[in-house]
């Protein structure tokens, strides 16, 4: 084989993740009061447009998910085949030339020459300070004066190349969507261009048109230009962004998928059982509550690091080493975030079990286990579901902060915290390096916006106390 | 009242044991002393004596939990159980790993947390309320749909971005107050200014919305119907009557935060600079001294089982339909 998988904590448990995603929609098809909800979500334009967004963010992050290690063109002494210490992911292989192509050091949005200035010695023996050419950033220009001719050339043909790529996919959609309402392509693009539809198509396509058109002119730019500059060793800002969309997405979900079982399970037993299970209970979610969040993970997190440190030999490469300090932070996170959801679900059950129904099956003989998982379990599932879709921004923005205060991911993580982190010294130079600041608020702001515009249609969709507002 | 404000005391002591011990596995059974001094001195080529000597310096030396050689009662107090976390009990904090001493230096950097921390506390809840009020007011209404969109955006800005920009923009662009520092008294007001600013402006989106559902909420009661039938324009209901009765969840939702305050704010304080305990409590992340978030974490909780005391109290007073029992 040409490479060698490498399957990391984070990234079994993402897919993990994304199998319990299709289950639960699969589960929620076939149930039509489950699906009335995620209709009513559905039916939102605005909450639709957020999903594209959210899907799109959400490819990148699985595509950087797969991981592997490429095999080296030299056979290792025996002739066996080797493999390259680093670990890649497919999104590397995508981003290839703009991970390959660093500088030496900061140089602005489509820049062609250097942010400092440095001492050349020229051919004829003088010596001069000056900006030097950068070594990949708009090389292929003879004239740097023609720069922004160039960036504008490039950049509407890629635009108009993701219009097109648009268009085709939007053709064969509303060829299929044709035969499904039974009536001519034509009609079915009147239908979808006046809004007539049950799901708000219009603003789905549009928001992919914006998508598409941005991201054509970016992938036409990014092998000439550093589009978002680079960064103090020269690195792309650009690829660092889009690596650091994985970090932001295993922070916002793994955390609740470790969490989950703790709450619910806890939550429910102490509303259902009362008595000293309760008590108990209670006294752990006080307890954790009790201690200001952001010193438990910084104990938690010192901890590990002493570990780490004390202990090289159970991590024996660095992206093995830093996936499992990601883990160990969603592990900790969810630890000091689950007791919200244990009180709210705690204090759910204890209502629903007085109700008529669950008595009934109490007069029936039914189990505790069979009355808590069929009858109590899926009545509180729009709490989990909203808190779940409510933390998500919540945890992006923490891991921002927690990578400032210095127990945040590892280092040598792409993430937007560590991006800020490094960047915000340099607000004092003159002229100011903006762009790394810009693009990580960019790329976290789209994010969780669009997340909590969504999280604000679910929770109006599945919560029973606003349905009839 | 006084019995019941005892019990609840008595109550909180378990919680306070159990924060105790939980931070006691984590610093000293998790890891060893020796990993920690290790880690502190170095990790590759430090010799056995080296360690030694740094525990003994800071007491780490002793036994966890039971000292074999001790006599008597010494037995169980000459260890680092009782020297390192029951003594925190009597506030006691003991030095830090540096060596300074962790309650002195929490009472001097009282006063800078509280500078800041009550003006945003007090401000920002204020303005919260206003705008929340405003938007309630236009309810139906474009202002409000705009209102609410523009919540959601300022809320899906981090807080970094918010003190970043203010500090390059009030403070390097426009040069109005200095970017960071603290100053003696109340010539502290310039360096106070900016980080109050931040502080208010980042939590407008998500108090907004919460103060919004909160007078809708009231908005959708009886009395409201009745008043409005009395022939109350929406003016006076609003003043009147909703904000009257939301001033309840207001007030016991906000008084949990108070003994909070105490503890300032993490990333405002070393942003700008200003000498308090959110400040110190990064520094002491970051040099890895486990003495100060040893007390430091045992600190939040106290205040923040205080802040739960109070929260009970409040109700009986501004709520005569509860009763403590």
């Amino acid at each position: 084989m040409p490479f060698q998988p490498v399957l990391l904590w984070t990234d079994a448990l993402l897919f993990l993740l994304v199998g319990l995603v299709v289950l639960f929609a699969w589960q929620a098809r076939r149930h039509e009061h489950l699906r009335a909800p995620w209709r009513e979500v559905a039916r939102r334009p605005l909450a639709m447009a957020c999903a594209v967004v959210l899907g799109a963010y959400a490819l990148i992050g699985l595509a950087d998910s797969v991981h592997f290690r490429p095999a080296l063109d030299q056979p290792g002494p025996q002739g066996e085949r080797r493999y390259a210490p680093e670990v890649l992911s497919l999104l590397d292989l995508a981003l290839a030339p703009l991970r390959r192509q660093s500088e030496k050091t900061y140089s602005a949005p489509f820049a062609v020459r250097l942010y400092v200035k440095e001492t050349v010695h020229l051919p004829d023996g003088t010596v001069q300070r000056i900006r030097p050419r950068l070594r990949w950033g708009g090389a292929h220009l003879e004239d740097p004066a023609r720069r922004w001719a160039d960036v504008a050339a490039r950049g509407g043909r890629g635009a108009l190349w993701g219009l097109a790529l648009w268009a085709a996919a939007g053709m064969v959609w509303l060829a299929w969507r044709a035969r499904r309402w039974g009536c001519r392509w034509r009609e079915a693009l009147v239908r979808v261009a006046a809004g007539r539809t049950e799901l708000p198509w219009r603003a789905m396509w549009l928001t992919g048109a914006v998508l598409l058109l941005l991201a054509g002119a970016v992938a036409a730019l990014a092998p000439y230009y550093h589009v978002l500059g680079t960064d103090k060793v020269g690195q792309d800002v650009l690829y660092q962004s889009l690596k650091s969309v994985r970090t932001g997405l295993v922070i916002g979900t793994l955390t609740t998928l470790v969490m989950l079982p703790f709450a619910v399970l806890l939550g429910l037993a102490a509303g259902y059982f009362r008595g000293w299970v309760d008590d108990v209970v209670q006294y752990l979610y006080t307890t954790l509550n009790a201690i200001p969040g952001v010193l438990l993970i910084a104990a938690a997190v010192l901890m590990l690091q002493v570990y780490m440190a004390n202990h090289p030999e159970a991590f024996p490469t660095a992206t093995e080493r830093a996936d499992m300090r990601l883990l160990f932070l969603c592990l900790i996170l969810g630890i000091t975030s689950w007791t919200g959801l244990c009180r709210m679900l705690r204090g759910e059950t204890l209502k629903l079990r007085e109700l008529d129904y669950v008595q009934a099956a109490q007069a029936f003989g039914v189990g505790h286990g069979r009355i808590l998982l069929r009858h109590l379990l899926p009545n509180l599932m729009h709490i989990v579901l909203i808190s779940v879709v409510l933390d998500f921004s919540a945890l992006v923005l923490a891991e921002a902060v927690l990578s400032y205060v210095g127990v945040g991911v590892d280092p040598s993580m792409h993430s937007w915290g560590n991006m800020i982190n490094a960047a915000r010294l340099e607000m004092a130079r003159e002229p100011v390096v903006w762009w790394t600041l810009a693009a990580a608020f960019l790329f976290m702001f789209a994010l969780v916006l669009a997340a909590n515009l969504f999280a604000d249609a679910v929770r109006d969709a599945f919560d029973p106390r606003l349905r009839g507002a | 009242m006084l019995a019941y404000i005892l019990r609840r005391l008595l109550y909180a002591l378990p919680i306070l044991v159990g924060v105790n011990l939980l931070t006691f596995v984590l610093f000293f059974v998790v890891n060893s002393p020796d990993d920690m001094a290790r880690m502190q001195l170095g990790v590759k080529r430090v010799t056995p004596e080296a360690v030694e000597a740094w525990k003994r310096e800071r007491g780490y030396h002793l036994p966890l939990l039971y000292n074999a050689e001790a006599e008597g009662l010494d037995r169980l107090t000459e260890t680092i159980f009782f020297q390192k976390s029951v003594s925190l009990f009597a506030f006691e904090f003991g030095r830090s790993d540096a060596g300074s001493d962790i309650g002195y230096d929490i009472r001097q950097r009282m006063g800078p947390s509280l500078a800041v921390a009550v003006p945003v506390f007090v401000i920002g809840l204020a303005v919260n309320i206003t705008f929340a009020l405003l938007v309630v007011f236009f309810r139906a209404t474009y202002v409000e749909l705009w209102g609410m969109v523009l919540c959601v955006a300022l809320m899906s800005i981090s807080a970094l971005f918010y003190i970043i920009a203010g500090q390059y923009l009030v403070g390097k662009v426009m040069r109005l107050v200095p970017i960071s520092g603290f100053g003696e008294g109340l010539a502290a007001w310039k360096f106070v200014v900016l980080p109050v600013a931040v502080g208010v402006v980042s939590g407008i989106g998500s108090g907004v919305r919460w103060y919004r559902t909160l007078f809708l909420e009231e908005l959708g009661k009886d009395y409201v119907r009745t008043a409005r039938a009395k022939g109350l324009g929406e003016g006076a209901v609003l003043a009147r009557h909703v904000l009257r009765n939301a001033l309840i969840p207001i007030l016991t939702g906000s008084v949990v935060l108070l003994p909070l305050l105490f503890m300032g704010s993490l990333i405002l304080e070393s942003f700008f600079g200003i000498p308090g305990l959110g400040s110190y409590t990064i520094d002491a992340i970051n040099a890895q001294d486990f003495a100060i978030v040893r007390a430091m974490v045992f600190l939040g909780s106290v205040l923040y089982l205080v802040g739960l005391l109070l929260t009970d109290l409040s109700y009986t007073l501004v709520d005569p339909r509860v009763r403590l029992s």
